[in-house]
């Protein structure tokens, strides 16, 4: 049984506040899921917690097991069980996945020699062809193509934890039913923990949610259960929005500062 | 500069003595460069003394022991041809049983052999080419019969292993109408401090596809002036690709001219430097003929203190139409003492053409390391893999697999060695 502890987590990117005091607790088997509008911070959270370049913690503190994330380098926060997948894979021209994994089985003390058996394995399940993963890593593949690479990735390095920055944009249907399948799966079968970070609901209707947080400006403004994800997607954001923020709003104060935030 | 007593104790006929004579005069005549020459720009030429080095004018015993592991024999076993220089010295011609349409011998000895010897290189560029012709003890040419299309390589092993030596030698590939083969040049050398000033000169005839390997792999005292000049004929197909890993101060200068309609060539390298190593690359990329093409691709590294130069110029003459060309040089700086300057130009007489240039120095791609490190790959290895992945543009496309298998591991190994430091 693992946990992870997002406490009071504030992040700013060249200097400007963007995380201003999240909590979260996602739990072994558990999918937890982080909606909110366009520049609220979601896919900053994700950055944050696996520590990618550019971005300042201020305050607050991410803990796995009650193991200070923040303080070790990315590699270590992979080792110790997170694992994150991005919304945009970077492309690493050269550099082939199978060699990669190896070195993280290397590095994490596991057997390097079972990675290609569990490539093959995995390939066959999320539905990628062989001679892909010869490939260099996501050079030339579509958007959906890169999401089943990262969904390949987190099936073969089983991760405690893992946040899942919008995998669902640029999927196709079949593609986001087997990937989400995927791990749904891995959430029963490993108590794989899910922070999943999405736009829509679409994700949801494969991927069980156990709780919905809503982030607004870089905050947690509400949580609830699924039924919250719902509204979300009739409603929209307007009811956790400041008033003058609202999209339908009626006439504008004329007298307001229009930068005003 | 060098007496012309040295030549005296060089082997030739008359006319191979005569033309290495008036080599020698036009040498002292020109002079050495300096860094004020655009050419020869950041490079510390200055610093050469090039007094305390001596040609090697006797013939070693033997071939010198391998030092690197790149060519050994084992290695080049399915070679055609194993060519052995020792310090510039023809030492051994090893042809492979049944291999037809390939033959190796001294210029001095060819019956044409006036006419060879500068076939790609008719006028010198300075004065380390003059030194060359005066001083290579052992200039042999590589013919590739008409026809011939050539499993094995061609494998050239230059080993030098005097101290303060200076050694010249001089390679000549003529690849006859409508042949194909692989030719291989190695350059070893040991710890001792040595001046090496290669020439290779490359004749691609008609519709011939000839790929030539350049491998520099010398001790970290050995100063290298190495030169390549090519000329492609119609038709015809050079890739010509160099590896530079070694030297205190390694310069290449490649040349190469499309001269016959429809020419290709394809000009690649890898480089690899540190501690305070300098490598110095000038490209040029002439097209004199219509319809031809060219492709640069030039990536290093460089860790530590090490520096590199690339300066490269396409140049499109006036009957040149319907021309592609590219040049494209990346380096990547490991270290913030590393130090790297890129100059491409574009000389451009005729309106048909598509050229492109384009350079980059930077540090490591931070995105990619990232990436990788969210996988759980250590910071350094990380690093290593995508410096790997870097050069493994160019690696893959290297002739000669056996051979380029060592050298990637050796740059495996010379990037681990960094890592850990």
């Amino acid at each position: 049984m693992s946990t992870l502890k997002v406490r009071g987590l504030c992040a700013s990117a060249g200097g400007t506040p963007i995380l201003n005091g999240v909590d979260v607790t996602v739990s072994s088997g558990e999918v937890h899921v982080i909606m909110g509008p366009n520049g609220s911070g979601k896919s900053t959270l994700s950055h944050v917690i696996m520590g990618r370049p550019g971005y300042e913690v201020t305050e607050g503190q991410v803990l796995l097991d009650g193991v200070d994330m923040l303080a070790l380098a990315p590699w270590e926060r992979a080792k110790a069980g997170l694992f994150l997948a991005l919304q945009y894979p970077t492309e690493v021209p050269g550099v082939r996945l199978e060699d990669v994994l190896v070195e993280s089985f290397r590095a994490a003390g596991r057997d390097d020699l079972q990675v290609s058996a569990l490539l093959e394995r995995e390939s066959r399940r999320i539905g990628i062809e062989a001679d892909f993963l010869e490939r260099s890593l996501n050079v030339d593949l579509s958007g959906g193509e890169k999401k089943r690479n990262e969904t390949l990735q987190l099936a073969v390095l089983e991760p405690r934890i893992a946040i899942l920055d919008e995998l669902d944009s640029g999927l196709d249907v079949d593609a986001l039913h087997e990937c989400s399948q995927r791990i749904e799966a891995m959430t029963n079968e490993n108590h794989l923990g899910v922070l999943a970070i999405t736009h829509y609901n679409r994700l949801l209707h494969e991927l069980r949610a156990d709780r919905i947080h809503v982030l607004i400006k870089g905050r947690i403004v509400e949580s609830g259960g699924p039924e919250l994800a719902t509204e979300l997607e009739s409603d929209g954001y307007a009811r956790f929005l400041p008033a003058a923020e609202a999209p339908s709003l009626g006439a504008a104060d004329p007298f307001a500062d229009p930068f005003a935030v | 500069m060098f007496s012309t007593e040295a030549i005296d104790q060089l082997a030739g006929p008359d006319w191979l003595q005569a033309r290495r004579i008036s080599a020698l005069e036009r040498a002292a005549e020109t002079g050495l460069p300096s860094a004020h020459e655009e050419v020869w720009r950041y490079t510390p030429i200055g610093d050469l003394e090039l007094g305390s080095f001596s040609p090697v004018l006797e013939a070693p015993a033997s071939m010198h022991p391998d030092r690197s592991g790149i060519a050994s024999d084992d290695v080049v076993a399915g070679s055609s041809v194993i060519v052995d220089l020792a310090d510039g010295h023809l030492v051994g011609i090893a042809n492979a049983e049944g291999v037809q349409g390939v033959r190796v011998e001294l210029v001095a000895e060819a019956a044409d052999g006036d006419d060879l010897l500068g076939r790609a290189l008719p006028v010198a560029f300075d004065a380390f080419n003059e030194i060359n012709l005066a001083l290579a003890p052992s200039p042999i040419v590589i013919r590739i019969a008409r026809g011939t299309v050539l499993d094995g390589p061609v494998v050239v092993r230059h080993r030098s292993a005097a101290a303060d030596a200076l050694t010249c030698s001089r390679v000549i590939v003529v690849a006859g109408e409508n042949s194909e083969a692989t030719v291989v040049e190695v350059h070893e050398s040991g710890d001792e401090r040595a001046l090496a000033i290669p020439v290779t000169e490359l004749v691609v005839e008609q519709a011939a596809r000839l790929r030539h390997l350049s491998i520099q792999a010398h001790g970290t005292s050995v100063w290298q002036l190495g030169t390549q000049v090519a000329t492609i004929d119609q038709d015809g197909y050079l890739l010509a690709a160099a590896v530079a890993l070694g030297g205190a101060y390694a310069r290449l200068r490649t040349d190469t001219k499309m001269i016959g309609r429809g020419a290709t060539g394809d000009i690649i390298a890898a480089f690899f430097g540190d501690g305070d190593q300098t490598l110095d690359f000038r490209t040029f990329q002439q097209h004199v003929a219509p319809n031809t093409q060219s492709n640069l691709l030039f990536k290093g590294a460089l860790d530590e203190a090490a520096r590199s130069i690339y300066t490269g110029l396409i140049r499109i003459e006036k009957d040149a139409a319907g021309v592609t060309a590219h040049q494209t040089n990346r380096n990547i700086k490991l270290s913030q003492d590393a130090w790297a300057e890129s100059v491409p130009n574009l000389e451009i007489e005729n309106n048909d053409v598509k050229c492109s240039h384009a350079s980059a120095v930077g540090p490591i791609d931070e995105e990619q390391r990232f990436y990788l490190e969210s996988r759980g790959v250590p910071t350094d290895v990380a690093e290593r893999l995508v410096v790997q992945g870097f050069f493994n543009e160019v690696l893959r496309q290297l002739p000669y697999r056996a051979v380029v298998d060592q050298v990637e591991e050796l740059l495996t190994s010379r990037l681990q060695v960094g890592s850990d430091s």
